[in-house]
């Protein structure tokens, strides 16, 4: 609640002077043209990625775009807004109906998805810049063990649960607020957020992209959308000879191989397999549940007036003598103690709520990433993992029969494995 | 294969509707406009945090003067130290740790105090003195020439009394002003 300014000296009396009050200045705000600018450069970025992936297979045209997007949506715009920090403005006005989003938000938000139903994560591939960023520094690609990186990934699975809760609360976007790159854009940040995103560009030196494949929350999204998608990348143009020579040409471990040769397990013990999983698929989410009941008051203990209704308690009790900056401002302000903890009550609920929900998820996605682990399927060709794929083309060259597409020497191709 | 085609076709038919129903649900529900941060002066209890919390190096947060509120003292408490030597422009009387705050004499015995902006670091030293013995019309604002628009605002986060929120692109600014009761 506002106060009444105290006006304690009455205004001036000019009588020898003909001074004028002067006003304040009013620096205006970006023009509105300038977001409508953004939308346009991304839905244009989208297409020209998508034609370059799916129709040019070129990866210099790709390479090319990325540059684009780091100094444009990058080192420009400052990487925000970003698809990625647009899911906690989506989810805060899907659970609060006063939180207005504007248009811009909405765009990136959505329009990638939409992108990803039809033609693969193409926006990973260049649009974005934190991917675009990563994909340039990747150098000495190596090969992250299968074990680690079923297991890395489901990191971005928690994240996204975790960034959802926070946001439907009202309780921050720790996306933002954790971003490592965005800092390196705005060349200026916290200590430890800029030491964050130097070590993780240094980590993607060698490791291909981490934050787009272990932590990014809306690249899983992404994924859900591109393992649907109606065209995708395939990495040779023509017929897969099984020559096996792309099985090592992707950084980002999403070619799935050919299981023409794999030996099968006998059927007995992949059917008790299954149903293990099956079980346990239950027990994981019922035990998430749990655990994020117990998480939930942790949880709210992040939000604003949780942890100030709790710092009131103390000092109202006795138990400390000092007030912080936000207790004396609650407290010079004219608000209702009894307000504050009904509404802190209420948080309190509400994250409970939201971390079981966040608990079966997390439940949910392990149960699931194990299930399909566990489904063999038979393959037949050599064809990239379309949820896993960020369409960067460094898979096509490496296909002896694009090679021969393009016209280039073709190097001598090793004895297929399958004879 | 085509039941695999036709799995996916159908999925991705799901997927799509549910993307409708989220951009559906959010623009039925609120109205979309732009919206800018700004801080709310008479909620702001000048902590200080302004000048340190924002992601730029220099605060988008500056010092603004309604000047219709100020009072042209002489002896201005936003301006000098309290107790100070003399009622003169030396570095040592004033509060102003960059010396952003200019005083200038218009006639006996009024004063009148500009903000010089690219030396104010929005650390709200002159807000606090003028707020808690002068009329409160030195406040803090955030300058939009400067916000980035973060889409969370990092002093927001900070601010102790909750003062810094969304406000529509078409108002951007919140200045104090004498005729404002409520």
């Amino acid at each position: 609640m506002p106060q009444v300014v105290a006006q304690r000296f009455p205004p001036p009396q000019f009588t020898e002077t003909s001074h004028l009050l002067p006003v304040p200045t009013e620096p205006a705000v970006r023009a509105l043209w300038l977001d409508y600018l953004d939308i346009g450069v991304l839905i244009a970025a989208l297409v020209l990625v998508s034609w370059l992936v799916l129709r040019r297979r070129s990866r210099s045209g790709v390479v090319g775009v990325g540059i684009f997007s780091v100094l444009y949506f990058g080192f420009w715009r400052k990487g925000c807004i970003c698809s990625i920090g647009s899911i906690q403005n989506l989810s805060q006005a899907l659970f609060d109906s006063s939180f207005g989003v504007p248009l811009t938000v909405l765009a990136f938000g959505l329009v990638p998805l939409l992108f990803a139903l039809f033609f693969g994560r193409t926006f990973c591939a260049a649009v974005c810049p934190h991917g675009a960023l990563q994909d340039l520094v990747l150098l000495k690609p190596v090969k992250v063990p299968n074990w680690l990186d079923h297991s890395l990934r489901m990191l971005a699975w928690i994240y996204l649960g975790l960034a959802v809760v926070f946001a439907a609360t009202g309780g921050g976007y720790i996306i933002c607020q954790y971003d490592p790159f965005v800092p390196i854009f705005r060349l200026s940040g916290s200590l430890t957020m800029v030491l964050f995103g130097v070590s993780l560009l240094v980590v993607g030196i060698f490791v291909g992209r981490p934050y787009c494949r272990f932590l990014c929350p809306y690249g899983v999204l992404l994924g859900v959308a591109a393992s649907v998608s109606k065209w995708r990348v395939r990495i040779t143009p023509d017929t897969c000879t099984q020559c096996r020579l792309c099985e090592e040409s992707c950084a980002f471990g999403a070619i799935n191989k050919s299981a023409v040769d794999a030996p099968s397990q006998p059927r007995a013990t992949d059917k008790r397999r299954l149903i293990l999983l099956l079980v346990l698929l239950p027990v994981l989410i019922a035990g998430g549940i749990g655990l994020g009941g117990l998480a939930g008051g942790t949880l709210a203990g992040k939000h604003r007036i949780v942890n100030l209704a709790e710092r009131l308690q103390l000092e109202e009790s006795g138990a400390v003598q000092d007030t912080t900056d936000a207790s004396a401002a609650f407290r010079a302000g004219n608000n209702s103690i009894e307000t504050l903890y009904a509404d802190a009550r209420a948080l309190h609920h509400r994250y409970v709520v939201a971390a079981r929900w966040c608990g079966a998820w997390i439940g949910l996605v392990i149960g699931l990433k194990l299930l399909s682990l566990a489904i063999v399927r038979r393959r037949t060709d050599y064809e990239a993992d379309q949820a896993h794929c960020l369409s960067c083309a460094r898979c096509y060259r490496s296909c002896p029969q694009e090679l021969q597409r393009l016209g280039l020497p073709v190097p001598e191709t090793p004895k297929p494995a399958n004879g | 294969m085509n039941r695999r085609n036709f799995l996916s076709g159908s999925l991705r038919g799901s997927l799509m509707l549910a993307l409708g129903g989220v951009l559906g649900a959010i623009t039925g529900r609120a109205k979309a406009r732009n919206t800018v941060w700004q801080i709310d002066p008479f909620q702001c209890t000048q902590c200080g945090r302004c000048a340190t919390e924002c992601v730029l190096e220099l605060s988008a947060v500056k010092c603004v003067h309604s000047f219709d509120m100020c009072g042209y003292c002489q002896l201005c408490t936003g301006y000098f130290e309290p107790d100070p030597n003399k009622l003169n422009t030396a570095a040592e009387n004033q509060l102003c740790p960059t010396g952003a705050l200019v005083r200038s004499f218009i006639e006996d015995p009024y004063y009148e105090y500009t903000i010089n902006e690219p030396l104010c670091v929005g650390c709200a030293k002159c807000v606090k003195g003028c707020t808690m013995f002068g009329n409160g019309s030195l406040h803090l604002q955030i300058r939009h020439d400067r916000c980035v628009n973060c889409n969370e605002c990092s002093i927001a986060r900070a601010c102790p009394a909750d003062a810094i929120h969304r406000v529509p692109a078409d108002r951007p600014y919140q200045f104090k002003s004498r005729e404002r009761k409520s």
